[in-house]
């Protein structure tokens, strides 16, 4: 059990998608504008990498190792088909954003018309893709781990485009130079607090 | 496929050149459209791997381009997506596995990054932008041309990041050892991931101050 708090915290704090990977920049950068799409859109990242990282793993485990097909028949034993596991992972990331996508747009369409653009455009988040290649390098023990994984590298993605819009907020007010203004200072800004989330390193829960 | 080039203009003509050079200027996919940072900056830390990275998306962005715009009239509208995901996926799976079998200890390196490249908003960004609307060879071109405006940011971060991190380019010692004696330190920092932000925030200050009209108001 302890092992899987210490993921999550690891996953959110230390790990975390934006300022250790970078993932997930292009909409970090463009939709950081205003702090309520930030929280909507945050909040549909984390719900999508906390099903699909799982079920991925899943997937990996039985389906593409070197090996895992020999719970069908031992002839399989040394099919080896972890070469597709690009093309599955994206297949079931996309089929899975296109069913959110369907029942937001059924169960709540005034989320559905808050979010726009952005729902559709998760398929293509790095955070989630991500995601889910390191929880096929870091080779977790079970499902649990994995959800674990995806869950604590949502909520970090998510925290991290919050307090990146809350920031914009304000220095709107501010007296930039102006060609750093937009982008320019965004990026600075992800980079000095980047260095402050390093001051996490080596928290250990056991 | 076999109508690639078609039109009566040259091939080569300014149109089409534009369409090859403007991207690692004006319209650079990385620090004027905010595109594809996301799996680019981690790479950065040395120029080897860059390298490696911006040649793959290149490839990846080129073919991808010719592909779908290649077959842009027989695609319905609404399933789109995943023929462009299926295509882009395809791509860099063969990518992956030349570069697994060429340069296995870059490969090793790229990690999940190369994986990466089926996300990158550039590809996609490309491919809905442009080929879907124009024919092949100008799609390639712009596939070309956004990869190598990609390729050419990464080299200048691994270049600035290796240089001052590790006093190494490609691997080859460049700060002289005397200089070590006087008591020069590699700046470490340089090798860790929020300076690679840093350096891309600075290097759009400076392209942005070269090309007023592109500030934002």
């Amino acid at each position: 059990m302890e092992s899987i708090f210490n993921i999550f915290i690891k996953s959110i704090f230390i790990d975390n998608m934006v300022f250790a990977y970078f993932f997930g920049m292009c909409s970090y950068i463009a939709v950081s504008k205003n702090v309520k799409t930030a929280l909507g859109l945050g909040a549909a990242v984390t719900f999508v990498m906390f099903i699909t990282v799982p079920l991925n793993y899943l997937i990996d485990e039985f389906l593409l190792q070197p090996g895992a097909l020999a719970w069908i028949s031992p002839k399989l034993a040394d099919v080896d088909l972890s070469f597709l596991s690009f093309i599955v992972f994206i297949a079931v990331i996309a089929s899975f954003v296109q069913l959110v996508e369907m029942i937001v747009e059924r169960f709540s369409p005034s989320l559905y018309n808050s979010l726009g653009i952005f729902l559709p455009l998760i398929a293509v988040n790095c955070a989630i893709m991500g995601g889910s290649l390191f929880m096929q390098q870091r080779e977790f023990l079970n499902v649990g781990e994995a959800a674990s994984y995806g869950l604590g590298s949502g909520i970090g993605w998510w925290l991290a485009i919050l307090m990146m819009a809350a920031i914009r907020e304000k220095i709107t007010y501010s007296n930039i130079p102006a060609p750093l203004r937009g982008p320019g200072i965004a990026f600075i800004l992800t980079g000095l607090m980047g260095i402050a989330f390093m001051s996490f390193l080596g928290i250990q829960i056991n | 496929m076999s109508k690639g080039v078609e039109e009566k203009e040259p091939m080569f003509s300014l149109k089409n050149m534009k369409l090859l050079w403007g991207p690692l200027n004006r319209n650079n996919p990385v620090i004027v459209q905010i595109l594809g940072i996301c799996s680019a900056l981690a790479v950065t830390a040395k120029l080897k791997p860059a390298f490696v990275m911006a040649v793959s998306v290149t490839v990846v962005t080129a073919f991808s381009n010719l592909i779908m715009s290649c077959l842009r009239k027989g695609i319905p509208n609404r399933i789109r997506i995943i023929v462009q995901l299926v295509v882009i996926a395809t791509l860099v799976i063969l990518v992956d596995q030349v570069l697994k079998a060429y340069v296995y200890d870059v490969s090793k390196q790229l990690s999940v990054f190369v994986g990466l490249i089926i996300t990158n908003c550039i590809i996609m960004g490309r491919v809905e932008a442009f080929a879907l609307g124009n024919k092949p060879w100008p799609s390639f071109l712009d596939g070309i041309g956004n990869g190598l405006g990609y390729g050419l940011i990464l080299i200048v971060v691994a270049i600035v990041r290796e240089l001052f991190g590790s006093g190494t380019l490609w691997g080859y010692q460049i700060i002289p050892q005397w200089l070590y004696e006087q008591g020069y330190v590699n700046n470490s920092l340089m090798l860790l991931p929020p300076m690679a932000l840093i350096i891309v925030g600075v290097i759009i200050w400076i392209h942005r101050s070269k090309n007023r009209d592109l500030i934002e108001k």
